[in-house]
């Protein structure tokens, strides 16, 4: 099988890119996309040139670390899928792949198809946690949870921290990731202490990061490889608004 | 050379860690402040210790190679977490669990950290559930459990398919709570390529910023690794690319002995290979063997799809050998049995590396909702990764290398033979023995750094309290700094025509084929002349291009393939020199005439323990006493 590869090249965050043609050949249809970008690489370390700069590193749909357009659509053509998880089956043979970063102010490119994500830890660092300092535990049946209740905290704390839901929103919004990690928390009993300085101070980061406002497109949900749902947004603007009432 | 002292505590195993805690000394919290830890690795145990030891007052700096401590390969692990808290009422206990982590390793661990692993296990799921883990529930509200290989009570919890997700998650949110506590430091993207010792203690490293390709020093009081497993040595592995062996390969290089290098676990339910361009192999959950039950088909090379193979021209191989535990046999004895009727023609698929693994009965006995409750995210992944539907057909599985129960030998306290440098998680050799069982991994990198390190370090760093501070500007950076330098300029110079892939194939083939599921002499002895002399090719006809001041994914590939092929000749030589079959060590010259592993206690009943001298490797014993249980054949018949 062969392709032919346009790709985002751009040495650094401080000079311009642009795209680069590749035409690769000796592919088969069971290597995954990335690892016909090994392929590439090793033909480019042989022809003396810089290899693409690209992330990865589970493989397999959890690190969250990989994350490129694909044609146009974060993470590729198929919805609810992670870059790595992309297999060439899903290309004929002769196509064009053009691949490019995440596109959003608070995702600047590193280089070639890497881009910085740090803004989403800092989110988490504003209270996408439960203040539990080590050894200071109950009994973990002490507090029971339903099992409604623990199945929608996990509905959301599913989320892998890989920034398609910015990329493909056309405002470049992190309302998702923002609000899965929220839900997560304050659904259940032990979050319930913190719950309203939690939404307060991640939603105020989130916006000082200078991701855009949610417009209730939806996109984000389709390219989430974890299928996290956009009712996640509207249950966070329920809390937010609680948190100014009460909080 | 000092001889090797596990400093295990006083008196009965119940008793151990009590006593030593008691014992050890305390630092005040005022002068914990002017302590500075380093760890290295933000994974489950990593996190963990940099999140506690910041709680207690130490000064901390955290390091990680991927982009954020999120991505840790912990994150990766399906099945679940250990603990004996008794909750199904099937009879479990601490001592159980010891004791079947104990035999599980084939009796090649101590008694007291296996103990202690069992005995902390409990309170982590307090203190998981207590962070937000979402743990699988009851409609009532309390926890559920399911089995792992080896065991016959339900102590496993889980969160859905993603349990190390979770984990790691809440892991690192507390890392965050102690980064906005301005109590940690965190160093994304940096890597740590050596280990610096002022007067013989652990001072400092020297690591690379991934992104610019400055070389960084780093000084502290102790220094923690925490880097993981290293089975990427055999390239293909359910392990992440980047996953790597150079932090605690340094170390070993400056004086840290290396235990049990070989000590590999080879998971039996993986996706097989399916072309030589494939770069990692997926794991499938071991709980898939709680209902899913594996076959090949009787005749030989049958070219039947599974669903037209009667019943009975099915080989249920492992319900047929292993009756007691059937599918939930042990990784290391399903692995080999697959290999077994594999290598006999038996195996499925096109590449015929396989067998099946089939849910079919599963689900006409609970019906497809229960099954899809149980494992639907797996499912779905197969089915992403293969394009084929499990719930019709049986999925196709194989071994690949998964785990590493060898590491830098430490003692009870987790620091190595380098004292001030301690290693935990998967990175050290301490509880598993020859052989992990499943969802112990996850416990043993959270109760190490979670609950042990926190409690031990302060044992060493109460001596240093008032000892000389040293910095960065110590002749002893300048001195490994400069080594470091010469090494990456070492790798762009040679400029030759092969790429570093190239040699990780090369390495990974030898080391799946002499140094796996079964080994020889011959074959050990073939492995290393043949490592040796990749290792020759790599360092005359590596090619890396681009520089060493930018962000170089070639020359941090060709980086930690320069350890792996140092590591892989010492994981050879450490199989070779035993000559016993053990757990995961089968070597095929000590076998039951019924093809099961033969111990040699009298002459094998201790810990490899390898020193690094130029070049070669010297070994050192810790002999293993057994003062509470009595070795005995590990059977699962
Ligand atoms: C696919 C898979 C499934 C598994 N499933 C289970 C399971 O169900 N149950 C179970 O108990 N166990 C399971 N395990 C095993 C378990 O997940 C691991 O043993 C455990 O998570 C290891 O944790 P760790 O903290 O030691 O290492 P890791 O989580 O691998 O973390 C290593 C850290 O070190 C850093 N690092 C590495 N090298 C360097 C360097 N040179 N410089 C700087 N930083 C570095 C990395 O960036 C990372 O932060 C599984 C393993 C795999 C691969
Ligand atoms: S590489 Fe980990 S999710 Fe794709």
């Amino acid at each position: 099988m062969r392709v032919r590869f346009r790709i985002w090249r751009q040495d650094n965050a401080r000079v311009k890119g642009g795209f680069r043609d590749y035409e690769v050949d000796g592919l088969n249809e069971d290597m995954s996309l990335l690892e016909a970008l090994d392929h590439l690489n090793e033909q480019l370390v042989l022809r003396d040139e810089k290899v693409v700069a690209f992330e990865y590193d589970c493989r397999e749909g959890i690190c969250g670390q990989c994350g490129v357009f694909v044609n146009g659509r974060a993470h590729g053509p198929h919805a609810n899928m992670t870059t790595c998880q992309l297999h060439l089956r899903s290309f004929a043979d002769g196509d064009t792949i053009t691949i490019e970063p995440w596109r959003a102010a608070a995702f600047p490119v590193i280089k070639d198809l890497i881009v910085d994500r740090s803004a989403f830890d800092r989110i988490i660092r504003q209270g996408g946690y439960i203040s539990a300092k080590t050894g200071t535990a109950p009994e973990a049946n002490a507090i029971p949870v339903g099992k409604e209740v623990a199945d929608r905290a996990m509905d959301a704390a599913a989320c892998i921290g890989c920034g398609a839901c910015v990329a493909t929103c056309k405002n470049s919004s992190a309302a998702l990731f923002t609000a899965a990690k929220i839900n997560h928390l304050n659904t259940l009993p032990q979050g319930k202490p913190e719950q309203h300085r939690r939404v307060s101070d991640m939603v105020q980061q989130m916006e000082e990061e200078g991701f855009g406002h949610c417009s209730f497109t939806g996109a984000c949900e389709v390219e989430c490889p974890e299928g996290i749902s956009v009712a996640n947004i509207a249950e966070m603007n329920a809390r937010y608004l609680k948190a100014k009432l009460f909080g | 050379m000092k001889k090797l002292n596990a400093k295990i505590p006083e008196g009965k195993l119940e008793e151990k860690w009590r006593n030593y805690q008691l014992r050890s000394k305390l630092i005040n919290p005022a002068n914990k402040k002017k302590l500075n830890v380093i760890v290295v690795g933000s994974g489950l145990s990593g996190a963990g210790a940099a999140a506690t030891l910041a709680e207690l007052g130490y000064d901390v700096q955290c390091f990680c190679y991927q982009d954020s401590a999120r991505r840790a390969h912990s994150v990766a692990a399906q099945g679940g977490i250990n603990a004996a808290k008794n909750y199904q009422h099937d009879g479990d206990s601490v001592w159980r669990m010891f004791y079947d982590t104990l035999k599980g390793g084939d009796f090649r661990s101590r008694e007291a950290n296996t103990y202690r692993l069992a005995e902390l296990s409990a309170p982590l799921i307090d203190h998981f559930t207590q962070q937000g883990v979402p743990f699988a529930r009851e409609y009532g509200g309390v926890l559920v459990n399911r089995s792992f290989g080896g065991v016959q009570v339900q102590r496993t919890f889980y969160a859905r398919g993603q349990t190390g997700q979770q984990l790691l998650l809440a892991a690192y949110a507390q890392l965050y709570k102690m980064i906005r506590a301005e109590k940690v430091t965190m160093h994304t993207r940096t890597e740590m390529l050596d280990l610096v010792l002022v007067d013989g203690k652990a001072r400092g490293i020297i690591a690379r910023n991934l992104v610019t390709g400055e070389i960084q020093r780093y000084a502290a009081d102790a220094v923690v690794l925490a880097t993981g497993g290293y089975s990427r040595v055999f390239r293909l592995s359910t392990l992440a690319i980047g996953c790597n062996g150079s932090a605690i390969w340094k170390a070993h290089k400056r004086g840290a002995l290396f235990a049990a290098p070989s000590f590999t676990q080879i998971h039996p339910t993986a996706l097989p290979q399916s072309s030589e361009a494939q770069s990692k192999l997926t794991l499938m959950s071991e709980s898939l063997r709680n209902d899913g039950r594996i076959w090949v088909p009787k005749r030989k090379d049958d070219p039947r799809r599974a669903n037209d193979i009667p019943e009975d021209e099915r080989d249920y191989y492992l319900e047929r050998r292993y009756p007691s535990f059937g599918n939930l046999a042990p990784r290391d004895i399903a692995s080999r049995a697959a290999k077994e009727r594999i290598d006999a023609g038996h195996g499925v698929g096109r590449l015929k590396n396989a067998v099946y693994l089939d849910f079919r009965h599963a689900i006409e006995r609970f019906g497809l909702d229960t099954i899809r409750d149980r494992y639907g995210n797996l499912f779905t992944m197969y089915r992403k990764i293969t394009g084929v539907d499990a719930y019709r057909e049986p999925m196709q599985i194989s071994p690949a290398a998964h785990f590493s129960m060898g590491g830098l030998w430490v003692d009870y306290e987790l620091m190595t033979t380098i004292p001030g440098l301690y290693a935990i998680g998967e990175c050290n050799f301490s509880d598993h023995g020859a052989n992990r069982l499943g969802a112990n991994s996850l416990l043993q990198a959270s109760v190490d750094g979670y609950f042990i390190l926190p409690n031990t370090i302060n044992n060493y760093l109460a001596a240093e309290l008032g000892a000389e501070q040293i910095t960065t500007d110590h002749p002893a950076f300048a001195e490994v700094e400069e080594e470091v330098r010469a090494h990456i300029n070492r790798i762009l110079n040679v400029n030759g025509h092969k790429t570093v892939d190239h040699f990780h194939r090369e390495l990974g083939k030898v080391m799946w084929r002499e140094c796996a599921m079964s080994r020889t002499r011959l074959g050990l002895e073939r492995a290393i002349r043949q490592i040796e002399s990749i290792r020759e090719d790599f360092w005359s006809s590596v090619k890396v291009t681009g520089t060493g001041e930018e962000l170089n994914p070639e020359l941090e590939k060709a980086l930690r393939l320069a350890n792996f092929l140092e590591l892989g000749l010492l994981m050879c030589t450490d199989a070779l020199q035993r000559e016993e079959s053990c757990g995961a060590h089968f070597r095929e010259e000590y076998q039951t005439e019924e093809g099961e592993a033969l111990r040699v206690d009298e002459d094998y009943g201790y810990v490899s323990a390898w020193e690094y001298a130029d070049g070669t490797f010297k070994l050192h014993r810790e002999e293993l006493h057994f003062e509470f249980v009595q070795p005995t054949v590990r059977s699962y018949k």
